[in-house]
């Protein structure tokens, strides 16, 4: 793999890559809508500790549950603490979450699923039961024993969340490697002299990125609202830090008296991000596919 | 011709929004198709002559509009017809048959209840004698035992068969227009004449019109009242087919022509006019190469269904297995060409991926060299040493590429694998000497598969079989998609590689036009025996088999040269 011919390509492909990037998002505004979001997700993950205008963990006794002013954005919690910055900063936490969990899932599914298609057989098989055990749980049930059994962490709630992805991931990437088993292309390796295992990955894996896109862009809101469940129900992630879950279950008590404004912006939050991440899988198809490049 | 026509198309322009702006698909094509009468639009691929027919029938896709002209049919401007007068028309005044008729008919229905559909669709019938109604379709097609065919699916038809149920499913409603686009192509030839002589037969039995699409001139002069020739999205000759091909006006119809293989012709003929290719060097044929012995190849049966399975006999049935290659003993010489001829479904491919290992037999010898390589298996014969001598060009040049690698990744695939130790540097230069020899333009080796015409993907395919200089290449219908004056280039330069390289060839085709061309000796092949074999003149210009007369016979007629 390391002598890959592509010296004399005149663009570099990370150059064409990036063009075609920009062709798709300006091609379809709510890809460019979803982009943007997630610009602006990524934007307060990395400098939004640094932005915003209070601690997000100093409480301050003499401004408890302010209804939002100019002075307070979102306004306060029952500690006094700024909602704003708190929704802001939880931002890190729920992305870094979410993301190692997906991209977790995202290689051991996808491997597993591409093993199961491609070589069939009893890898089949075993793939094939532990996706189907792991299916036959209540998923939110199974996440919360998981956390539960191994303990309050943050790499629980990751591995937890990948865990009871991983049936999603399994499956789609099996179906997708038996179909391509018997394609011109991988008899054709198989002439060239590749053994199965660098057909997997060399002809096999980057044939089903694209697919395995969708799915991830999916799954991701989906993670980021399973972390934010358990650390609702009280298991994950622990008070004072930050995090959307958390602040709306804080929150939800004091809906009834009428302090909405708690649970309301972390929740807003919430829902933005998995609305971000699920328009976004057409369009993060659309430039890993090479097909669309014409 | 009569002095109103069926259809009128004049001044036809269609156009495409694409990335790069509007593209113009055909442009000002004028054709009339009177009643009754059978007209052939023959083109390559990306002539238009399907564009054309989706304009009539008003099934462009949504990038593709009508930009100028107009389209009358019996007195109605369907060129501005609205989508329900459109539905109307379609089905019931014009239909249209597909290429792929697998992939045109639902495969979770039974064929009778999608001809209901039609009928219902549009009233034809009501529901106490619908069912008579789809059996008497599926009769008029030539079917046998319709009424259990009525229950059949279509995976349980084979691929002419389900062409009938296509065709039926047309006429459903006695249209006026039938318009075919490609209804044969993927089909054998004797299918193809069964099917093109009922179409004709249904035709003139009904008083219908035709148009057929298709880039096979001979299939177009066989079965054509009139030819109308298409390139580039233009009209270039509209003639009666019997004076088209004793004068043909246009060069490119005389390319067409020249480049369509017919008997008492050599390789060279197919060429362009003026084409100053060298006489192909012929090679004695030297000693046995490969050589096959008591060849088989069994696959288990499975029980038709659940039921099947608690019966005895059914059950005694399954376990017979079945033979896709039954005993095959033939020999391969060094530098000779061995054409392996057959219809769908003799074993032809089975026995091809056997030889190149991707495949293991049940009994028999492969001998290799003085080595039997049938004894080594499949899954361990990829990093074998014999490997790079027996490679393979594959039938569908599309399926056959990685869609992410380039033309040049492609090449270097083989050589990256079992051409040792190299660098960047000179495994380009070697992928640029390969993409010489097969004429493969150098600016093309970054592209990818889907920016390749069908041609330039046939030749990075034969330069990919060639890299590590095979003794034995198997040609598994290396040219059956392939237009035919890229086909006249391609065999051409498999001619010249072979002579060059000296290499020996298995030419595994069904097209016995091209198999006399390029080969020396012929196999004919039938449920996985050898039913006739000798050297191709004397097989395929006095065959001894009744099949093999049969396949002959079943040829289109080739136009007749001046």
């Amino acid at each position: 793999m390391s002598a890959l011919p592509v010296q004399k390509s005149p663009p570099s492909a990370f150059a064409a890559t990036l063009s075609h990037a920009r062709y798709v998002i300006a091609g379809d505004p709510v890809t460019a809508f979803a982009f943007g979001l997630l610009a602006l997700l990524i934007f307060a993950a990395l400098f939004g500790p640094a932005l915003v205008p209070y601690d997000p963990l100093a409480s301050d006794t003499s401004a408890t549950l302010q209804a939002p002013s100019l002075r307070h954005w979102f306004g306060t919690d029952q500690l006094g603490r700024d909602i704003f910055s708190r929704v802001v900063v939880a931002t890190r936490l729920d992305l870094i979450i979410s993301v190692s969990s997906v991209a977790l899932v995202f290689a051991f599914g996808g491997l597993a699923g591409i093993a199961a298609g491609f070589f069939g057989g009893w890898i089949d098989r075993v793939v094939g039961r532990i996706a189907d055990t792991i299916m036959a749980f209540p998923l939110f049930v199974l996440a919360m024993g998981i956390v539960a059994a191994l303990g309050n962490t943050v790499t629980n709630i990751v591995i937890a969340t990948a865990i009871i992805n991983f049936p999603l991931y399994a499956r789609v990437a099996r179906a997708e490697a038996s179909v391509r088993r018997e394609a011109g292309f991988v008899m054709a390796a198989r002439l060239s002299g590749n053994s199965d295992l660098r057909i997997a990955l060399t002809s096999i894996l980057p044939n089903i990125l694209p697919i395995m896109m969708v799915q991830m862009s999916l799954t991701m809101g989906y993670a980021i609202l399973n972390a934010a469940g358990l650390s609702f129900i009280g298991l994950g992630v622990r008070p004072p830090s930050p995090e959307w879950g958390i602040m709306v279950a804080e929150g939800a008590a004091s809906i009834i008296s009428g302090e909405w404004w708690i649970a309301l912006f972390p929740g807003l939050a919430l829902m933005l991000a998995v609305f971000c991440f699920n328009l976004i899988g057409d369009g993060l198809r659309d430039i890993v596919d090479p097909q669309r490049r014409t | 011709m009569t002095a109103i026509p069926l259809l009128d198309v004049s001044g036809l322009t269609v156009e495409f929004a694409t990335r790069r702006g509007v593209v113009e698909a055909v442009r000002d094509i004028d054709l009339q198709v009177a009643k009754g009468e059978t007209l052939g639009v023959v083109g390559e691929s990306g002539s238009g002559k399907s564009v054309t027919s989706y304009a009539v029938m008003r099934i462009l896709d949504r990038a593709g509009r009508i930009a100028n002209g107009s389209v009358v049919f019996s007195g109605v401007a369907l060129h501005d017809a609205t989508e329900r007068q459109m539905c109307d028309v379609r089905g019931r005044e014009i239909s249209m048959i597909f290429q792929n008729p697998r992939a045109a008919l639902n495969p979770i229905r039974r064929v009778g209840q999608q001809i209901e559909d039609v009928l219902r669709q549009h009233a034809q019938a009501g529901s106490l004698d619908i069912r008579e109604k789809a059996i008497d379709a599926l009769r008029q097609v030539r079917i046998a035992n319709p009424e259990e065919r009525y229950d059949a699916y279509p995976f349980e038809l084979s691929g002419g068969m389900c062409q009938r149920v296509v065709i039926a499913l047309a006429l459903a409603c006695r249209p006026k227009l039938l318009i075919a686009d490609e209804p044969t192509t993927g089909l054998d030839a004797t299918t193809q004449k069964a099917v093109m002589e009922l179409i004709v037969e249904l035709t003139r039995e009904r008083g219908m019109s035709t148009i057929l699409i298709t880039h096979d001139l001979g299939l177009a002069a066989a079965y054509c009242d009139r030819v109308v020739v298409m390139e580039k999205g233009r009209v270039v000759e509209t003639a009666a087919s019997r004076d088209i091909f004793d004068h043909p006006a246009h060069a490119y119809t005389r390319k067409l022509m020249r480049a369509t293989p017919r008997p008492g012709i050599g390789l060279r003929d197919l060429l362009p006019e003026g084409s100053d290719a060298q006489p192909i060097q012929h090679s004695e044929p030297g000693a046995p190469l490969l050589t096959v012995k008591g060849l088989v190849k069994e696959y288990a049966r499975k029980p038709a269904s659940l039921f099947a399975r608690f019966s005895k006999t059914a059950r005694e049935a399954a376990a017979v297995p079945f033979r896709a290659v039954d005993g095959l003993s033939f020999e391969i010489r060094r530098g000779e060409s061995l054409g392996l001829v057959g219809e769908s479904g003799c074993g032809k491919s089975t026995t091809s991926m056997m030889l190149m290992r991707l495949l293991d037999p049940t009994a028999g010898s492969i001998i290799f060299d003085g080595q039997d390589i049938g004894a080594i298996p499949s899954g361990a014969f990829a990093q074998y040493p014999l490997r790079p001598r027996i490679q393979m060009v594959f039938q569908d040049p599309t399926d056959s590429l990685n869609p992410r690698y380039t033309a040049a990744r492609a090449i270097a695939d083989p050589l990256l694998r079992f051409g040792g130790p190299m660098t960047a540097a000179a495994l380009r230069t070697r992928c640029e000497d390969l993409a010489a020899t097969v004429g493969l333009p150098l600016d093309l080796l970054d592209r990818f598969p889907h920016q390749l015409s069908g041609g330039q993907k046939a030749r990075v395919g034969i330069a990919r079989a060639i890299a590590l200089k095979p003794d034995l290449v198997v040609l598994d219908e290396p040219t059956a998609a392939l237009d035919v004056s890229v086909q006249a280039l391609v065999l051409n330069l498999l001619a010249d590689l072979k002579a060059q390289l000296g290499m020996s060839y298995l030419f595994v085709s069904h097209d016995l036009h091209v198999v006399r061309l390029i080969c020396d000796r012929v196999i004919v092949m039938k449920s996985g025996r050898i039913v006739e074999q000798g050297t191709a003149s004397d097989v395929l210009d006095h065959p001894q088999a009744d099949y093999t007369r049969e396949l002959i016979a079943a040829l289109p007629k080739a136009p007749a040269r001046n």
